[in-house]
C-alpha cells in the first residue's frame, strides 16, 4: 500500500485576526475559546491523516464539524490557513496557480452534494467539461464523455438538460463527469445525501461496483453513519474541526476513541440492526376502482409477477390479487377487482426487525406489506430480500470473528 | 441666539466656486482634447448618417414586413405583437413620420450598442474586483441621479449640436442598468457552479465564458432591455440639442404649443418603445425556456 494523499496539521480559520487565532490553535485551545477571544471561527483544527492508494476513505461528522471545509482544502477550493496537503508527495498548498490547475485537471475530480451540473449545458456537454477546459479536441472529448455516460447507463439522455433528469440520474451524471477525465482521486462531498434512501442505497452499490474495477482513491464526505460503514474502507470522524478518530468501521465500533465517537457508535449499533424499512422495495400496485382484471393481467404479465397488491386512491392497502383469480375474472368478463380481492396478507410496521420478518415471511404465500399506522402502504418485502439481509449479517459476523 | 451665531459663521464662508470649477474643467477638456472630440464627432456623424440613409433606403413596406416577422418569432409565434407592430408602424408611416422614425432608430441603436459594449465589460470587472465595485458603484449612482438635461450641456461643449452629442448623452444616461445587471448576474451565479468550474481546473476566462456569463445571461438581458428603453427616452430629450428624429417633432410642437402634432409624435414614440421592449423580452424569454 502506498500513500496517495496525506494531510499534515491542516488548519483553516475563517474571519479576521487569523494570526492571533492560529496561535491559540497551536497552543491547543478549543474552537469555542478561540471564537470567544478573537471572533474567528476555526473551520478545521490541525487535521492529520493518510489516505492509501485505491481505498475509500470516509470523512464523517455532523454539520459544522468542518468536513466540507476539509475536503475543499484538498483541491484548494478553500485556501488552507496552515499545514500541508501532499498528493503523491507533492505539496498542493505550495503550488502556484498553473500547477494547481494541472492537478485539478488531471488528478483530482469532485462530485458535489447538489450535483453541481451546469443547467445551460446538455448532459454530454456537462460530462465533457473537464476535458474541454484541458483543451482536448472535440471528437476525442466527446468519445471519452460518451464512454463515461455509457458506463453510467446514461448515454440515451446525453442531449437532455440536467433539469429533465431525476436527482439520482443527475448525480450519476455528476459522477460520470468526474470520471470522464480519468482522475486518480475522487472527492465526493455528501454526494448521495440529497437523494432519497432507496436511490441512495443503489448509488452506494454502484460506487462499490465501480470501485472494484477502477481502484480510484476516493475521499467521501458524509454525515450518515450507515453510509460510512457501508462504503468506507477506513473512516475518519470529525468534531468541531478536529479529526477525533481514524480507523476501519470495525475499529471505531469496537474501540471508540472518546465519548463523542461512542455516542455515534451507540446510534450505529441501534441502526445496524436492520428493520423492514431498510430492506423494503417499492411495490407494484393496482388501484382499486380504477384498474380492472384486464389491466391487472397485462401488468402482471409485463412485470412477471404472480400476485399484486391493491390500494385505494389514498394508497391505503386493501389486499392483493393472484394471477389465477385475475385470469378467471377476465374470462368471466368481470370489470372490477373487488370480488377477487384477498385480504390474508401479512402486514408489518417499518420498525419490524429483519429477524421477525423471517418468521412471518417463511409461513406466507405472499410478500409482506410494510404499512404505517393508517394502513398506508410504504413498501414491500419479499423473501429474497430478507434472506439477502440475513446472509449479509452472517457474513459480517464471520468477518468479525476472524 | 445660537442659531444666529451659527448662521453668521456659515455666512462668513465665501461661496464655494463649484460652478467655476466645472466651467474651467469642461473648458480645459474642450480646448486640450478638441482633436479627440472632433474626430469622434466626424466619425460618428459619418457612421450614423450612413445607417440612417440605409434605413431610409429600405422601402417602408419591406421594413414593416421584416419587423412583423421579427415580432412574430419573438412572441413565440403568437399574433398579438405582430398585429400591433403592423398597425403601429403603419400609423407612423401614415402620419408622415417615417423619416424621423429612422433617425430615432439609428440613435437608439448606436447608443444602445455603445452602452452594451462599454457596460458589459465594466459589469464583469465590477463582479470580479472588489475595488472596481467600490469605485464604480457611486459613479453609477451619480450618472443615474443627475438630471438628464445636465448632460446636454457638456455634450454641446464637446461635440456641438446634432446626432453625436445626442448619442453621447444617451450613453451616459442609459449605461448604468447594463453595468449593474451584468455585475449582479455574475455575482448571483451559485457557489456550487463556481466551485464545479474551479474544481475541474478552469482558467479565469474559461470560468467566465463557459459558466458565469451563460448563467448570468437572462439577468444581463434584462439590464440591456432597460438600457435600450432609457436610450430611447434620452434620445427624445437630446432633440433639445439638435438630435433629429421623432423627439425633434415633439420639441417643435412644445415650443409652438401645438397639442395635435405633439401627441401624434408622442404616440409614435410609444409605439416604438412597446415594439422594442416586447421584442427583446420575447427573445430573452424564448431562449431561456
Amino acid at each position: 500500500m502506498t500513500t496517495k494523499v496525506e494531510i499534515q496539521d491542516l488548519t483553516k480559520i475563517f474571519g479576521k485576526k487569523e494570526r492571533q487565532a492560529l496561535e491559540l490553535v497551536n497552543k491547543g485551545h478549543s474552537k469555542e475559546e478561540i471564537l470567544e477571544k478573537t471572533g474567528a471561527t476555526v473551520g478545521v483544527n490541525k487535521a492529520n491523516f493518510k489516505v492509501e492508494q485505491g481505498e475509500i476513505f470516509v470523512i464523517m461528522g455532523l454539520s459544522g464539524s468542518g468536513k466540507s471545509t476539509l475536503v475543499r482544502m484538498l483541491n484548494r477550493l478553500i485556501e488552507p490557513t496552515e499545514g500541508s496537503i501532499l498528493i503523491d508527495g507533492d505539496d498542493i498548498s505550495k503550488m502556484n496557480k498553473d500547477e494547481l490547475r494541472k492537478v485539478r485537471r488531471e488528478k483530482v475530480s469532485m462530485v458535489f452534494q447538489n450535483f453541481g451540473l451546469f443547467p445551460h449545458r446538455t448532459i454530454l456537454e456537462n460530462t465533457e467539461y473537464g476535458l474541454e477546459v484541458q483543451g482536448v479536441d472535440k471528437a476525442e472529448r466527446q468519445e471519452k464523455a460518451e464512454r463515461a455516460l455509457e458506463n453510467a447507463g446514461l448515454l440515451p439522455y446525453k442531449d437532455q438538460f440536467p433539469n429533465q433528469l431525476s436527482g439520482g440520474m443527475q448525480q450519476r451524471v455528476g459522477l460520470a463527469r468526474a470520471l470522464a477525465n480519468d482522475p486518480e482521486i475522487l472527492l465526493m462531498d455528501e454526494a448521495f445525501s440529497a437523494l432519497d434512501p432507496l436511490i441512495r442505497r443503489d448509488m452506494q452499490d454502484e460506487l462499490l461496483d465501480m470501485q472494484e474495477t477502477m481502484h480510484k482513491t476516493i475521499i467521501f464526505i458524509t454525515h450518515d453513519l450507515n453510509e460510512s460503514l457501508r462504503i468506507g474502507d477506513r473512516i475518519a470522524i470529525m468534531k468541531d474541526g478536529e479529526v477525533v478518530q481514524v480507523g476501519t468501521g470495525e475499529e471505531i465500533l469496537t474501540n471508540p476513541a472518546n465519548d463523542y465517537v461512542e455516542r455515534f457508535v451507540e446510534d450505529v449499533d441501534r441502526s445496524k440492526v436492520l428493520t423492514a424499512e431498510n430492506i423494503m422495495e417499492k411495490p407494484q400496485t393496482l388501484r382499486l376502482k380504477q384498474s380492472g382484471p384486464r389491466v391487472a393481467l397485462k401488468r402482471m404479465k409485463t412485470e412477471s409477477l404472480s400476485s399484486m397488491l391493491v390500494v385505494d386512491k389514498n394508497h391505503t392497502l386493501k389486499g392483493y390479487v393472484t394471477d389465477e383469480d385475475v385470469l378467471t375474472a377476465t374470462n368471466q368478463e368481470t370489470k372490477d377487482l373487488e370480488p377477487i380481492l384477498r385480504t390474508d396478507i401479512p402486514k408489518v410496521s417499518k420498525d419490524t426487525l429483519v429477524n421477525e420478518l423471517y418468521d412471518i415471511i417463511h409461513d406466507s404465500q405472499t410478500p409482506v406489506a410494510v404499512v404505517d399506522e393508517n394502513d398506508k402502504l410504504l413498501g414491500i418485502v419479499v423473501r429474497s430480500l430478507v434472506l439477502g439481509a440475513l446472509a449479509k449479517t452472517r457474513e459480517e459476523e464471520v468477518i468479525n470473528e476472524q | 441666539m445660537n442659531s444666529n451665531i451659527m448662521s453668521s459663521i456659515m455666512d462668513q464662508i465665501p461661496q464655494i466656486p463649484v460652478s467655476q470649477w466645472m466651467n474651467d474643467f469642461i473648458a480645459w477638456l474642450t480646448q486640450n482634447l478638441s482633436w479627440f472630440f472632433n474626430s469622434i464627432r466626424d466619425g460618428g456623424s459619418w457612421l450614423m448618417d450612413g445607417i440612417t440613409d440605409l434605413l431610409i433606403f429600405i422601402p417602408p413596406l419591406l421594413f414593416i414586413v421584416l419587423m412583423v416577422a421579427l415580432a412574430f418569432f419573438a412572441s413565440g409565434k403568437k399574433f398579438g405583437l405582430p398585429v400591433f407592430t403592423l398597425l403601429g408602424l403603419f400609423y407612423i408611416y401614415n402620419q408622415g413620420l417615417w423619416e424621423p422614425l429612422m433617425f430615432t432608430i439609428t440613435l437608439v441603436l448606436v447608443a444602445s450598442l455603445l452602452s452594451i459594449l462599454i457596460g458589459v465589460p465594466v459589469g464583469i470587472w465590477m463582479a470580479k474586483s472588489k475595488a472596481a465595485n467600490w469605485v464604480i458603484t457611486p459613479i453609477l449612482d451619480f450618472m443615474q441621479t443627475m438630471p438628464a438635461f445636465v448632460y446636454l450641456i457638456p455634450a454641446v461643449a464637446f461635440f456641438g449640436i446634432g446626432m453625436v452629442p445626442g448619442v453621447f448623452s444617451a450613453v451616459i444616461f442609459a449605461l448604468p442598468p447594463t453595468v449593474r445587471f451584468t455585475n449582479l448576474g455574475i455575482r448571483q451565479v451559485s457557489d456550487e457552479m463556481v466551485e464545479a468550474a474551479e474544481a475541474f481546473g478552469s482558467t479565469g476566462s474559461q470560468r467566465l465564458f463557459k459558466v458565469e456569463l451563460p448563467l448570468a445571461k437572462p439577468t444581463i438581458m434584462a439590464g440591456i432591455n432597460q438600457t435600450v428603453l432609457l436610450a430611447l427616452s434620452m434620445v427624445v430629450i437630446a432633440s433639445m440639442i439638435g438630435a433629429p428624429g421623432l423627439g425633434e417633432r415633439v420639441i417643435n410642437a412644445l415650443q409652438r404649443a401645438q397639442v395635435g402634432p405633439g401627441f401624434v409624435s408622442g404616440f409614435a414614440l410609444v409605439v416604438l418603445a412597446i415594439i422594442l421592449d416586447r421584442v427583446m423580452q420575447g427573445f430573452n424569454k424564448s431562449k431561456n425556456d
